[in-house]
């Protein structure tokens, strides 16, 4: 048996708006998540209010916009049975839907148009989607993980749904700054890897804080009958993050670029496999 | 027999981390990890030199086993890599890589 399967910031260009309506500007809204601002269009006064609340710890009305984005409300209709995200890339105009959600945007004029159900989880997935491939090329990754900022050091604890991402957000000692309970974003900072809080929001149901901290170490979660703590091999702990990684588009381009990431995270950041009980003292053995 | 020429594909990264050769299909995401031997393998696919030569000059002088056993398991390594897409197999010499595979559906789900 010869083998064994297992199953892109630094040099964005500032948008700036030109001649914009007054009523754009009434109705945008700047939302800044590592180090990374997008602006968006409301459609109306309630969905802008419902997003400001909703992206609150992000919101950057001073920060300059790396890209621009409208949002429509989609038309009524039949809820469609479509629940594979489809992407997909045209002439250099990223296509995205699923359902009601309708995507569409160019990296290079730096503008895109969304038509959605007019609720923040749209646009959560907007933003999710822009920023992993926006992250690619620029050494970072969107990670399926929660995290911490312990001590001027960030944590991650990365795994699949159930794995108790939640948990460890919600153990957190008084002294953690809770990141995000859901995705977690990582950029290559040039002196290193570092990690930033998100809105995303799992089963917390809160966004994270909006700091940001070297990235000391990440776990690899699961539950287990004790505490249990184990460094994984280069090789092992690239497999199993690349599982939990977001990424959605097969651009042999942008997924090389990912996998290289990953392999250097690994290199430089200790990886661990974690067991856990669900309570407090699990936090004694971070560091 | 014909000779069976192999290259690595352009649509696939390859890192080294530690003593493993991890390989992803950029098609489909698929990783593979390579063994010490099928690393040999993998870094000789230039599609110049043929397979068998591969076996006899790179795996049978550097480890003990017997060159028809060697090749029978390069050959259904080569197989099984070249049924994900990730190396190309063929009776000529494969002069350059394929086009890179164009932006498509998505991966995982946000």
């Amino acid at each position: 048996m010869l083998t064994s399967t297992t199953s892109g910031i630094s040099n964005f260009r500032a948008f700036d708006p030109p001649g914009l309506h007054p009523e754009f500007s009434r109705l945008g809204l700047t939302i800044e998540i590592g180090g990374l601002a997008l602006r968006v269009r409301a459609p109306g006064p309630e969905f802008w209010s419902l997003l400001a609340a909703r992206y609150s710890n992000f919101v950057r009305p001073e920060s300059r916009a790396e890209m621009e984005f409208e949002l429509f409300a989609a038309p009524p209709g039949p809820l469609s049975a479509e629940t594979e995200l489809q992407v997909r890339c045209e002439n250099g105009r990223w296509l995205v839907s699923r359902g009601e959600f309708r995507a569409a945007f160019d990296l290079r004029s730096r503008r895109g148009q969304l038509a959605c159900i007019p609720n923040p989880y749209s646009v959560d997935t907007l933003l999710r989607i822009v920023h992993s491939l926006l992250l690619a090329p620029a050494g970072g990754l969107l990670l399926h993980a929660s995290g911490g900022i312990r001590g001027g050091r960030g944590f991650l604890f990365s795994g699949v749904s159930g794995a108790g991402k939640t948990t460890m957000a919600r153990l957190a000692p008084p002294d953690v700054q809770v990141l995000t309970d859901e995705i977690s974003y990582v950029r290559n900072a040039g002196g290193g890897f570092r990690v930033f809080g998100t809105p995303f929001a799992g089963e917390l149901g809160i966004q994270g804080e909006n700091v940001c901290a070297p990235l000391a170490g990440i776990y690899l979660i699961e539950h287990g009958a004790a505490n249990r703590l184990e460094i994984l091999a280069e090789a092992e702990a690239a497999r199993r993050l690349m599982r939990n990684v977001l990424f959605f588009a097969r651009d042999a381009h942008l997924v090389s670029q990912v996998f290289s990431t990953v392999c250097e995270l690994v290199r430089r950041v200790p990886v661990f496999r974690l067991e856990f009980l669900p309570d407090h003292r699990v936090w004694e053995i971070i560091q | 027999m014909s000779p069976t020429y192999i290259a690595r594909s352009s649509a696939v990264a390859a890192r080294r981390l530690g003593d493993e050769m991890v390989v992803i299909s950029a098609l489909d995401s698929t990783l593979f990890s390579l063994s010490e031997v099928a690393a040999v393998i993998w870094e000789a696919a230039d599609g110049r030199t043929p397979l068998e030569q591969i076996v006899r000059e790179r795996v049978c002088s550097r480890y003990e086993v017997d060159h028809p056993t060697a090749l029978r398991d390069a050959e259904e390594f080569v197989r099984a890599l070249a049924a994900h897409g990730i190396l190309l197999a063929s009776e000529q010499p494969i002069e350059a890589p394929p086009a890179r595979a164009a932006a498509s559906a998505g991966g995982m789900q946000p």
